[in-house]
């Protein structure tokens, strides 16, 4: 990938911070970074397509660390769930044997597993010898007769949120608009009920908590063409171009997808989360809202009358559980103000929110929804983590699996919010299995029992006393 | 403070209870050079037999005295002397256990006359000790049964006293029917690490470990608590009693000889631990070693780690007394709700075990009360294996018998490494078994019939 090309992947028109100082594109500093590489990015963001062969191009660090990462899920093929790299050797590297060990790469994936496309990551050591990726897809696509998609996401081109970028374009490059729609099947059609196409981008379907949500589409009669990417298929992704609307779900990093099918196929999209009732009743919202049919609006009002209530009466013993408790929250972007209207729904106070991967919009967001005098934190540091916990007298620490640690080795409750997480949070049920996680580790018995000295001890208590 | 139900139906369905007789033979399998010998018919033996062999995979020296049709109408006074007169002759063992049986005691014998009168008739033998206990397999259980085996060996060996502390390093350990093998090697390190000699009465670890021996067979136990040592308990500086079922025994043992005693009703988590070790570093006077320390603290990250797992958690468990009393504190230190709690016998402990309602009952009574309370996963032995298979729910093997599990004998359950584990067990058992993600579904609008799994394609090689 060329300079321009990745000078271009960062301009987005659709980012209202563009023309801004672009922190949430901000160069890494050496020695001062933490967050993953372009080739992680795309990886993420596509591996989820479920029927598809992932092969990643490199030698065996890119894949070795990273397969079967396994937070997303899928209904039908596991395909994805299977590792595969050409795991390239020095001999592969010195003589420069890359471009033909991914051509057999290709052909052995096709000819073992027969998947419906094949998609090939680009690393860093590839890239920099220079094996041409795309020249190779396409003479194995030709030879295979399956589509083979060169994603050109070697590490070095950036950061994590670039390489969604790379991920989005590579499907809107080669895959969007290669097939059409089949016909809504006639036992599915109801009288009264127009079906309307629509596309999730950015909904990862982690730990199955789209499931929640989608009952609700099939409901209203909305039919999802595609979820880029969670439990999605080679498939759906071909016809995300006849789609009546988007949501672009918690996640800016696929904002390019949504704003090009806008100007190339003239689809209006919103952005929107399912964290918590407030985001998710607002979803259904500005789906009626683009769609102009009346009476899908009026089907979405009734459906959001009946699930609030349900929900709320059965949120009630746990707001009780959690009413007042402070929370610290410390996640990346967009993550960083979507789920604070989720615990404002379960009466919680969030004391503090972390801005480093915010982006302007992102911030405006937050003091949107928490007010002005909301606290935003930037060093993410664990020593800062926790001076922040103990200054807001938090009660518990929400941020991404790799701060867990920091705060259970200071004794303090957690949860995890990121990717790798077992639990789905998403829709009016998911607030349920949110309630149950914060309760369970706010009221865990263990706190009391790790921060209580031995008996023969004759210091004090360790670890930092909470307000709690 | 536990509701405790009583038994309320005429069957019992997959029954969880281990008689008496069989935990006392447990008990003198627990010294050296011993054997039991069952006053009963010859199935009472054979059965018990197959239950230890299956168990803990070792061969199990257990007699019988074999009582039959006449002798059981008659009178069978005469098997019982016969049979120890041939054990002594045949294998010359340092000590016989003689417990009873529900037929030996139906038919009303009088077990300690009949081991005066079988050493008034064989003098010879009289070096030999026997000991007598009433048994029946018609009340209590295995620990109710083992209980009073280990107190009937200090009544017929122990010498009343006034010798404390005569041996300044020896610790008498009074080792309840939950522990197992390494449990008991478990406890033996933490005494020595605060340079004590622990004296554990009865020692299953030092006989049933499972180890390969230069001997290639013995009719009677090759380990356990050598029979001279038990006279010297009243010499010992303290006695630590592991288990609320021994406390008649301990009671018994403080009473002969003044020995100061410590007691717990378990040894599983933190703090039940903790009291252990600070008891220990009172009666040695030194202070806990780096290396116990280390394991506290490792138990602790255990808890802080599993606890996202573990909080919530609905647990069902179905044990003798101690064991289960053991496991609910465990759970309840944890933030795991004990949701079925079943016991084959009434016991003192059962009115304090963590849950609101202990049943004494059978494995059916769990399996229902699992499943009316949505149980995620049951801790019992391994004919629970079954239940939890029905209700769809994983199972933790703890307790007797583990007859489908190589080394289930051996596990370390107690201290704070041994909660560590069984910590990281439960909570991978939850995770993988997990129900909590929602139901994959698939939208009505789509067209994803025959879609299949992936596996490689046969027969395609490159």
């Amino acid at each position: 990938m060329q300079a321009k090309d990745i000078a271009e992947l960062l301009n987005e028109p659709a980012c209202t911070h563009n023309t801004k100082s672009k922190s949430g594109c901000a160069r890494p500093k050496p020695g001062a970074t933490a967050g993953g590489c372009s080739f992680d990015g795309a990886q993420i963001a596509l591996l989820p397509i479920a029927d598809v062969a992932h092969i990643v191009h490199g030698p065996i660090a890119c894949a070795g660390s990273s397969w079967d990462n396994r937070g997303t899920r899928s209904s039908g093929p596991t395909l994805f769930r299977i590792g595969m790299t050409t795991d390239l050797t020095e001999q592969d590297v010195i003589m420069g044997r890359g471009e033909k060990r991914l051509f057999h790469a290709i052909k052995q994936a096709v000819d073992s597993y027969s998947p419906k496309a094949v998609f090939v990551y680009n690393t860093c050591v590839p890239a920099l010898t220079g094996d041409d990726v795309s020249a190779v897809c396409k003479a194995a696509a030709e030879k295979c007769g399956v589509p083979v998609v060169p994603v050109d996401c070697a590490g070095f081109y950036g950061t994590k949120n670039l390489g969604n970028r790379i991920a989005g374009e590579a499907m809107f490059k080669y895959v969007v608009g290669t097939a059409e729609p089949v016909a809504v099947p006639a036992e599915a059609q109801r009288p009264g009920i127009t079906v309307h196409d629509v596309n999730l981008i950015g909904e990862y379907n982690i730990a199955g908590e789209f499931w929640n949500v989608l009952p609700l589409f099939d409901e209203l009669g909305l039919r999802i063409l595609c979820t880029l990417s969670g439990d999605a298929r080679f498939h759906d992704v071909q016809t995300m171009h006849r789609g009546e609307a988007n949501m672009v779900v918690c996640a800016k990093a696929l904002l390019n997808v949504a704003r090009k099918l806008e100007t190339e196929y003239k689809i209006p999209f919103f952005e929107g989360s399912f964290y918590g009732v407030t985001d998710t009743s607002m979803a259904f919202r500005d789906f009626a809202r683009l769609l102009k049919d009346p009476a899908l609006t009026e089907r979405t009002e009734a459906l959001i009358v009946r699930e609030e209530a349900k929900i709320n009466a059965a949120l009630d013993p746990w707001r009780e559980k959690l009413r007042g408790k402070r929370v610290l929250l410390y996640t990346g972007g967009v993550k960083s103000w979507s789920i604070v209207s989720a615990l404002q729904d379960l009466g919680m106070v969030v004391v503090a929110t972390g801005t480093n991967k915010s982006t302007e919009e992102d911030k405006a967001r937050i003091r949107e929804i928490m007010g002005d005098k909301t606290k935003m934190i930037t060093d993410g540091s664990p020593k800062a983590l926790l001076g922040a916990v103990k200054e807001y007298q938090a009660d518990i620490l929400i941020a991404g699996g790799r701060n867990m640690y920091t705060a259970l080795k200071a004794r303090i409750p957690f949860l995890d919010i990121n990717q790798e997480r077992e639990f789905g949070y998403e829709g009016y049920s998911g607030m349920i299995e949110l309630a149950r996680q914060l309760a369970l580790t706010l009221q865990s018995p263990v706190w009391q029992s790790v921060r209580k000295p031995a008996p023969w001890a004759k210091s004090s208590a360790p670890g930092v006393e909470l307000g709690a | 403070m536990a509701e405790i139900l009583k038994r309320n139906k005429a069957l019992s369905v997959n029954p969880l209870k281990a008689s008496q007789p069989l935990g006392a033979s447990l008990a003198f399998l627990g010294i050296n050079k011993a054997i039991p010998m069952l006053h009963g018919s010859q199935g009472c033996s054979a059965f018990g037999k197959v239950f230890f062999v299956r168990h803990f995979r070792e061969p199990i020296p257990l007699q019988t005295t074999a009582m039959d049709q006449v002798s059981t109408v008659m009178n069978a006074d005469e098997n019982v002397i016969e049979g120890l007169r041939a054990v002594c002759e045949k294998s010359n063992p340092a000590l016989i256990g003689l417990p009873t049986t529900g037929l030996s005691e139906t038919q009303g014998t009088d077990i300690k006359r009949l081991v005066k009168d079988f050493y008034a008739k064989h003098p010879e033998y009289a070096h030999i000790p026997v000991v007598p206990v009433n048994t029946p397999d018609f009340t209590g259980c295995l620990e109710s049964g083992y209980a009073l085996a280990v107190k009937a060996i200090l009544e017929t060996i122990l010498q009343p006293s006034n010798k404390v502390g005569k041996r300044k390093k020896q610790i008498n350990v009074l080792a309840g029917s939950f522990l197992t093998p390494g449990d008991i090697e478990h406890i033996k390190e933490l005494i020595e690490a605060f340079g004590l000699r622990p004296l554990v009465l009865p020692d299953i670890a030092d006989s049933l470990d499972g180890h390969l021996t230069e001997m290639e067979s013995s009719p009677v136990t090759v380990g356990g608590t050598p029979v001279g040592d038990i006279s010297s308990m009243g010499e010992s500086i303290a006695t630590l009693v592991l288990g609320n079922s021994m406390f008649d025994a301990a009671d018994f043992l403080k009473e002969q000889t003044q020995v100061p005693d410590y007691r717990f009703d378990c040894l599983m988590g933190l703090e039940a631990m903790d009291s252990f070790v600070f008891a220990l570093t009172e009666v040695s006077g030194k202070p806990v070693p780096e290396k116990i320390e280390r394991q506290r603290a490792q138990l602790q990250d255990a808890m802080v780690d599993s606890h996202f797992m573990l909080g919530f958690a609905r647990v069902a468990v179905a044990a003798d007394a101690d064991l289960l009393y053991g496991f609910s504190r465990l759970l309840t230190e944890m933030g795991c709700e004990l949701v079925s709690a079943v016991a084959p016998a009434r016991a003192n402990i059962l009115n304090h075990v963590f849950a609101e309602q202990v049943a004494i009952g059978d494995l059916e009574d769990l399996e229902v009360s699992a499943k009316r309370n949505a149980a995620q996963l049951i801790i019992s032995n391994s004919h629970a294996v079954e239940t939890a298979r029905r209700l769809g729910i994983p199972v933790l093997r703890a307790g007797f018998p583990q007859y489908d599990l190589l080394g289930g004998y051996q596990r370390q359950w107690v201290g704070y490494r041994g909660t560590r584990q069984t910590l990281f067990d439960l909570a991978n058992m939850l995770v993988e078994h997990g129900h909590l993600e929602p139901e994959p579904y698939v939208s009505n609008y789509a067209l994803r019939t025959g879609e299949s799994r992936a596996t490689p394609a046969a027969n395609k090689t490159h």
